[in-house]
């Protein structure tokens, strides 16, 4: 997809891909072919950029089809930079500004919070993105509603595009934070299938705080040469560094 | 003997009445719904009111979210905080997925008076105006402030409704219709036009009688929905009259004024002349004071109706 369309960021979509697969193939509640049903779980990626993952995840999901996937990023395609939820199926909101996501999660939850389905809201954050302001005015409001539909989970992979997050303004600890706005944190191994299905298991058992699950992730996740690597945060591969980064990933699937 | 009426006190009571129609009426404030009069709509519907407290841009993010899961949100602040500390969660969350999300900014323009300029918005309409899809409505009375948050309420997209803090005379009799973009004739005229929306509408009319007194025939005209603004009654009014005046209680920048001249310049060129606060900052004071200070009056739009005739091609 990224390669395809020599443009996207590759290393911030690896690093929660895996959370992505937990969520739509084994915790969201959703119909595909029925993509309005109001009792839904809703799923806000916060961290828009990392819109490829999202895509991937609605492709297999059933939403999209292959001739989607192939242009994403080009004019008049409903694969967007950045997720556009106007123009895209299953796409619950339109993000790609950071820090807006857990707001938009939020009045989700509060709309959804007398509905007979009991739908839930999740929202993924991105670490350095949690230096805007936004995401505390949001988690202040969350916890203050009791709103335990609500389960938020940040990609802590520690990059952001002018280097580590640590050196550029540190976020740490970020549990610690949650938990002292009113908020039930869980850390997890943002890469440990059976770690996060569980985390989200307890996040769903709260029943009177929001839940947050902050996952520890590489960047570039599973892709040797992009892993770690802060260049790979908006740089798509070449034809010799897809057919490596496919061979690895491929290899390395269980 | 005309009545005031508080435009804010009308948009709490329509709340009120929106909410006994339909449960899907969500109303949200960031701390000041005692001012804005969301707080009526808070008294009788606790449930769906949301205070998010001092946070604006939690409150569009919420309210857009509210808006995305099927509610008809309203969002409520000053006009200030509503259109400036958040204008990029307005664009971002509400506009470019075209939520069903209702700004309604109270206290715009000069008279909100001794508080000053950190809370008189003078450039919430060119900044508003500037995003796409969102509607933007500047009611000049009670009356049209119930039906433009009627219409808001059930218009398909985003709409920023901007209301005054002082009391404005009712013009209109309650069975008087209103649809976005559709402006009206107030007073007949033949000689010019004044385009005027909120308080400034009524100076238009007060301007339109002393000019009569003086032998020139001015029209009147209400385009309280600035976005998308009424083209055909503008270029219509220009073709018939041959000259216009816009008077706002806003930055002479990207308001009224900028909206009408850009359909002037491609329908219908004729000498316009703008009636607004010139690239300043308002300032404390009486709000009588304050638009007299900054030629928001009557005798500033004759001054300009003049000049606007004097331009005029024979």
């Amino acid at each position: 997809m990224i390669h395809r369309a020599q443009s996207g960021h590759t290393g911030s979509s690896l690093s929660c891909i895996d959370l992505l697969t937990c969520l739509y193939f084994a915790e969201l509640r959703h119909a595909p072919f029925q993509p309005d049903w109001s009792g839904r779980d809703r799923f806000v990626l916060s961290k828009g950029h990392a819109a490829p993952a999202l895509y991937a995840a609605l492709h297999r999901a059933g939403y999209l089809t292959e001739r989607d996937l192939g242009r994403l990023r080009g004019l008049s395609s409903i694969l967007q930079g950045h997720p556009d939820s106007r123009r895209c199926p299953g796409v619950e909101a339109s993000t790609g500004s950071l820090g807006q996501g857990l707001s938009i999660a939020h009045g989700m939850a509060l709309a959804l919070r007398a509905h007979p389905e009991r739908p839930r809201v999740y929202v993924l954050l991105g670490d350095g993105e949690l230096q805007e302001g936004q995401i505390w005015e949001a988690a202040m409001s969350a916890a203050h509603y009791r709103s335990a539909n609500l389960c938020a989970l940040v990609d802590l992979n520690g990059l952001q595009i002018d280097g580590a997050v640590a050196r550029i303004k540190g976020v740490q600890p970020v549990a610690e934070k949650f938990r002292a706005f009113g908020w039930h944190a869980l850390e997890v191994d943002g890469h440990a299938i059976e770690a996060i299905l569980e985390a989200l298991a307890a996040a769903r058992a709260c029943e009177d705080r929001p839940s947050v699950i902050v996952a520890h992730t590489v960047k570039g996740k599973g892709v040797s040469f992009c892993e770690g690597q802060v260049k790979w945060h908006g740089k798509a591969p070449n034809d010799a560094e897809l057919a490596r980064a496919l061979a690895e990933l491929e290899g390395g699937a269980r | 003997m005309t009545r005031l009426l508080s435009t804010r006190e009308e948009y709490g009571h329509a709340l009120v009445r929106l909410g006994e129609r339909s449960r899907d009426i969500v109303v949200l404030d960031a701390d000041l719904s005692t001012s804005t009069c969301t707080e009526t709509f808070a008294k009788r519907f606790p449930d769906r009111f949301f205070n998010m407290g001092i946070s604006e841009q939690d409150l569009i993010g919420t309210a857009a979210g509210m808006a995305l899961a099927g509610k008809i949100a309203f969002a409520s602040s000053f006009a200030i905080f509503l259109s400036g500390r958040c204008w990029e969660q307005v664009r971002q969350s509400v506009a470019l997925p075209g939520c069903n999300v209702k700004l309604v900014g109270t206290h715009g323009g000069v008279t909100v008076g001794k508080d000053g300029a950190s809370h008189q918005a003078l450039e919430d309409i060119a900044v508003m105006r500037a995003i796409p899809a969102l509607a933007v409505i500047v009611p000049c009375d009670a009356v049209e402030t119930r039906k433009a948050v009627e219409a808001a309420a059930w218009y398909d997209g985003p709409v920023y409704i901007r209301l005054t803090r002082e009391k404005l005379p009712v013009i209109y009799p309650d069975e008087k219709p209103f649809r976005i973009g559709v402006g009206g004739v107030v007073r007949q005229g033949s000689d010019l036009t004044l385009c005027g929306i909120g308080l400034m509408l009524h100076e238009c009319l007060s301007a339109a009688t002393a000019l009569a007194q003086e032998g020139i025939s001015a029209r009147v005209i209400d385009l309280a929905t600035v976005k998308p603004i009424d083209e055909d009654l503008v270029s219509r009014c220009a073709a018939e009259t041959g000259a216009m005046v816009t008077a706002e209680e806003h930055s002479v920048i990207g308001g009224l004024g900028d909206a009408v001249g850009e359909v002037l310049l491609r329908r219908r060129p004729v000498p316009l002349e703008r009636i607004g606060v010139r690239d300043s900052f308002g300032r404390s004071g009486d709000p009588q004071d304050l638009l007299r200070y900054f030629d928001l009056t009557a005798e500033a739009i004759v001054a300009a109706a003049k000049r606007a005739l004097a331009r005029k091609q024979p």
